[in-house]
């Protein structure tokens, strides 16, 4: 028995652009992502050159912003400016779009076995929502005296008190606020068809236990986005109100600033950080937790055997996605809050260390006695593993919080977040892409460029982060446009190596970028299971699946998700849709 | 996995969904002990009712925040300024609370014209008019408590009490709106007899949410300040 | 390429500790009082955490050389133990370890936070607005006087917004743009914010604090060295965030005492 839940679009407008369609939906986050991603770094060589030679004119740069880069030398307020930007349009726009709502909105449904998404009005809303999130953040760099430069964090009071605190905070912030609110916005949405797709719209002999790590990732993360992005956009609104309606959430009395009084007063400014770090925490965990799941799933099918255990991974995401709640005031510690709370977060802060260090035994250990195959999938997949051990243990650092009264608001931060979600969250989403690409388009993405792609990221990520550490050891201070303090002087060189290997780092991701365009036109046709997969995406009756993913007949799901290393017709592995009995690898349940 | 409907279905009471409860929610085995898949049932339970629950999580979640927020800005400095409540939100909150059994009585009527087991000459969705109408009633006495309060000096950004009163009673109205035109949406569903059940229920319970809401933010407000 | 790939991440791996092992780049000398339980937690934290890097690293690596581009005819294998083992490992040692940490670590946050300060600790009050920092010393009465927000005047340099006609405490205080303190002395640090959210932030002295508007908050520290040490703010508050700084001298009671009467004839 079978359902249409919306027939066949037949317009161009229907198909490409207001698409109920999952698939495509996905695919529109993913150009989202893919073009916020390269604003989010051209803006980061801007703000790398500029740390490097402060005082260099960068050429067309006052075309962007006359007052912010007269003769093209960026000022400080500008340097701050497109920090701002940068951080924001990574973190949304990037990190939580392209491995959450991009291959979650395409793969989740086919992978449990579904249609569709079982609401694809609110779908393709949540796609369009964002994108106009999008669009007003990117306005702020073309209205008034540009993007609001208070980090993207957006502490108060310097967020809420208007203008008179810098370029940018008046206009840019409202406009970034709306942005944020938009967002929060297309996310529920998002999570009020994910959620119940898991939930309900399994295929028959789908058990929760037979769902991919894949589907787990995003599940998890739906229920997180959930309730961080229902907190963070109260907080906006309030901080907009404090800008608009002259209410003081967040701003104390007796400020004064430019020698005026400002009319502000009760607020408290530590409201802003705990509402706002109450979503941050795990938002970073939602931009990692898609990445763990698709890591973990790239890796079974290039190692052709299960993980040790699948049950202790699931169980692992999900230990972290509660705790994230548990850990955010280790953001706070030395920020005036009660010195008691800040021992309080620490301990969970610590605690969280053991999920992430059981995933990452997992995945080493089920690398021992397997059959690996290395194509740029599986390569960025042991990438990821790499890369977020080396973010993973700063983290033991800074959940101390003796310790980070030295390393707090250092590039010892920096250097830890930009490891595990700037390079291995990318890194999830890289792999993918290459994985599931040949199933998105029907074609095969150049394995060469691939792995060129994969040795110039890697390489190229590592001297780029890895210094950021050393420097926040010797106490430099971030968020800074300029070094003119004593002692940061002898570190300006460790910042020119640094620019330079971003450089030529960011332009290997437009190897990347070729590859994606010229693939999707001229790669290689793809067979319908290049990799030998298992999961139900490798089921469909054609590559790219037909709209309604499966033709004719839902699929039944006879086997666990990940039989690899068993005797088959079709080799070592048997697809969750086959009937063929084989003698099945008993994963430790 | 439902049909589309074009008139009642005729279908045995037997077939009837529990009304108590929404459906299984999910955690279903669908891998029977034998393996045999023929035994499985094609039915599953509505998306829309583990939809709904996510929305009224979601929500409570965003008055979660604000709560919170109230909590610490009164505790973090001395302006906090009392204010009697305007006792037409007492009114509002039993017109609030009548929409809920006319929804209740509404609901029932339309399911039972649904199971095709009474033929009615009244219209199956007058009493979802009602509840309309009292929704919109509720709205527009929230409306007027803001005139009565703004005619008496307080403003949005009088006082910290006050800049929470509006923005928790406006935040509250707007989800309200939303529940109407969920509502609109069944009527208009119903009139062209495609309504589906679960649609039904999942709109009666974010409206019942509606009601819970209300009251908790009323006691929160009336405590506080 | 797999077995270039596992010496790739040898390389980087070694590579990532050499600056460590070599104390390339590191925090500044100690010339606090309560610094040395911190850079005790470092220390053990950096063993630690080292340890587990390069482990996890070797062992990536070493599997990547070995597992990849199987024969054919390869079996599977299942690390001994499975995954049982490991999730135990991983609780009872690295729990241990975070533990240990989290315990060990309460004495060096408690030190700085759950000590009062002594009762002849020297006030010293900071002011921290956009984008500098303002010090105020008591004077003889050893009272601070009140401070009045619109009396702030950046032209006339009245940062503080002290009313010296009419407040008589406010009289004696000495505002400087620099900060001295004598040596060996037990400080306590008032912490008041003019404008926004900013930081106190001193490397030699291992302290670090937000300054919260609205809330005054303070430290006390004591410096056991005399030099010239950088205050830096650390708490982005603007375009001029990166330049706001002020110079912290440690001196001798000698020199110190002589400073002040030249800052309070000068004021």
């Amino acid at each position: 028995m079978r359902y249409n839940t919306t027939p066949p679009p037949t317009t161009f407008i229907r198909k490409h652009v207001f698409s109920l369609d999952h698939k495509v939906i996905g695919k529109q986050y993913y150009a989202l992502a893919l073009l916020a991603a390269l604003v989010g770094m051209v803006l980061s060589w801007l703000m790398r050159i500029h740390l490097g030679w402060t005082a260099a004119a960068i050429p067309g740069l006052q075309l962007l912003s006359k007052d912010g880069a007269p003769g093209g030398v960026m000022t400080p307020e500008y340097y701050l400016q497109l920090m701002t930007m940068h951080g924001t349009i990574m973190v949304f726009f990037v990190l939580t779009t392209a491995p959450f709502a991009a291959f979650g909105n395409y793969f989740l449904p086919i992978q449990v076995g579904a249609e569709d998404m079982p609401f694809p009005h609110f779908n393709m809303m949540s796609f369009w929502v964002t994108f106009v999130g999008f669009l007003v953040l990117i306005a702020a760099f073309f209205v008034g005296d540009g993007p609001s430069l208070g980090g993207w964090t957006q502490y108060a009071p310097l967020s809420a008190v208007g203008s008179v605190a810098g370029p940018g905070e008046g206009t840019g912030t409202i406009l970034w606020a709306t942005s944020i609110a938009l967002f929060c916005v297309g996310q529920l949405l998002g999570a009020l068809n994910f959620i119940p797709t898991t939930l309900d719209l399994r295929a028959k002999g789908m058990s929760m236990m037979r769902m991919p790590l894949t589907v787990w990732g995003w599940f998890i993360t739906s229920c997180m986005g959930l309730t961080a992005f229902a907190v963070l956009m109260p907080a906006v609104i309030l901080l907009i109100l404090d800008h608009v309606a002259g209410t003081s959430f967040f701003v104390p009395s007796n400020l004064v600033i430019n020698d005026q009084l400002q009319p502000h007063s009760g607020g408290s400014t530590l409201l802003w950080q705990h509402l706002f770090w109450f979503f941050g925490h795990p938002e970073v965990y939602i931009a990692i937790v898609p990445g763990m799941g698709i890591v973990s799933h790239v890796l079974i099918t290039s190692m052709r055997k299960p993980m040790l255990s699948h049950r202790v991974i699931i169980y692992s995401m999900g230990a972290l996605a509660v705790l994230s709640y548990m850990v955010y005031g280790h953001h706070m510690f030395v920020s005036g809050m009660n010195p008691f709370s800040s021992l309080a977060f620490s301990f969970p802060t610590l605690v969280i260390t053991i999920p992430s260090t059981i995933l990452v035994l997992m995945w080493i250990g089920s690398l021992y006695g397997s059959k690996l195959r290395i194509t740029s999938a599986s390569l960025f997949a042991l990438g990821f593993v790499s890369m977020f051990v080396s973010g993973g243990v700063s983290g033991f650092f800074l959940a101390q919080p003796s310790i980070d009264i030295m390393l707090h608001a250092t590039y010892f931060v920096v250097g830890h977040f930009h490891m595990v979600m700037g390079v291995a969250a990318m890194f999830g989403i890289f792999s993918a892409t290459y994985f599931w690409f040949p199933k998105m388009t029907g074609r095969m993405m150049n394995e060469t460029l691939g792995k060129i792609h994969f040795w110039l990221s890697f390489v190229g990520t590592y001297c780029i982060f890895m210094p950021f550490h050393y420097l926040g050891m010797a106490g430099n201070v971030r968020r800074y446009s300029a070094f003119v303090v004593e002692y940061l002087q002898p570190l300006i060189p460790v910042h020119r190596f640094i620019t330079v290997a971003a450089l030529i780092t960011g332009a290997a991701q437009l190897i990347f970028v070729y590859n994606l365009i010229h693939s999707r036109f001229w790669g290689e046709p793809a067979p319908d299971n290049p990799w030998e997969g298992t999961s139900l995406e490798w089921s469909t009756p054609t590559t790219p699946p037909p709209h309604n993913n499966f033709g004719d007949h839902l699929p039944a799901v006879y086997h666990d998700p990940y039989q690899y290393g068993v005797k088959c017709s079709t080799g070592d592995y048997v697809m969750q849709a086959s009937p063929e009995q084989v003698a099945t690898v008993n994963e430790e349940k | 996995m439902a049909t589309t409907v074009h008139q009642p279905p005729q279908i045995d009471s037997g077939r009837l969904p529990e009304t108590s409860h929404s459906g299984n929610g999910g955690w279903r085995n669908l891998v029977p002990e034998d393996g045999d898949l023929r035994v499985v049932q094609h039915y599953s339970p509505p998306a829309s009712s583990t939809a709904i629950w996510v929305v009224l999580f979601a929500i409570t979640m965003m008055f979660a925040a604000l709560t919170s927020a109230l909590v610490v800005r009164k505790g973090a400095s001395l302006d906090w300024r009392h204010f009697t409540l305007p006792s037409i939100l007492y009114f509002n909150t039993v017109l609030l609370l009548v929409s809920s059994v006319t929804l209740e009585v509404s609901r029932r009527r339309v399911a039972t014209f649904m199971g095709g087991l009474r033929s009615q000459s009244e219209s199956p969705a007058r009493w979802l008019y009602v509840t309309l109408f009292l929704g919109l009633l509720f709205v527009a006495g929230q409306y007027i408590a803001w005139l009565q309060l703004s005619a008496q000096g307080v403003f949005l950004a009088t006082n910290p009490s006050s800049s929470f009163f509006y923005v928790l009673t406006a935040a509250h109205a707007l989800h309200v709106l939303g529940g109407l035109a969920g509502i609109v949406y069944v009527i208009r569903k119903l009139s062209k007899s495609v309504l589906r059940r679960s649609t039904l229920d999942a709109t009666a319970r974010y409206w019942h949410f509606m009601d819970v809401l209300w009251v908790y933010l009323l006691l929160l407000l009336w405590m506080k300040l | 390429m797999a077995k270039f790939f596992a010496v790739t991440i040898i390389v980087i791996a070694i590579a990532s500790a050499i600056p460590i092992l070599r104390h390339t780049w590191v925090a500044p000398e100690d010339i606090s009082t309560h610094g040395a339980l911190i850079d005790e937690q470092m220390s053990e934290t950096m063993a630690e955490a080292g340890i587990s890097f390069l482990a996890a690293q070797f062992i990536l690596a070493i599997f990547i050389w070995q597992f990849s581009n199987p024969r054919p005819d390869a079996k599977i294998k299942t690390f001994p133990g499975g995954a049982k083992g490991l999730v135990i490992a991983a609780m009872v040692l690295v729990g241990a370890e975070v533990m240990a940490l989290g315990i060990f670590g309460v004495k060096a946050w408690a030190d700085v936070y759950f000590t009062a300060p002594s009762a002849n600790a020297m006030p010293v009050q900071v002011q921290a607005g956009q984008f500098a920092f303002y010090f105020r010393y008591p004077g003889p009465d050893r009272t601070f006087g009140p401070l009045h927000p619109d009396l702030i005047n950046e032209a006339n340099e009245n940062f503080f917004g002290l009313d010296t006609t009419n407040d008589p405490d406010s009289k004696d205080d000495i505002v400087t743009a620099e900060m001295a303190i004598p040596v060996n002395r037990e400080i306590h640090l008032l912490m008041h914010s003019k404008d926004l959210g900013h930081s106190f932030y001193v490397r030699e002295l291992r302290v670090q604090q937000d300054f919260v508007p609205g809330l005054d908050v303070s430290l006390h520290f004591t410096a056991t060295k005399v030099g010239k040490y950088e205050i830096v703010c650390t708490q982005l508050c603007g375009l001029g965030h990166y330049n706001m700084k002020a110079y912290l001298e440690v001196m001798s009671q000698e020199d110190y005492d002589s400073w002040l009467k030249k800052e309070a004839a000068i004021q």
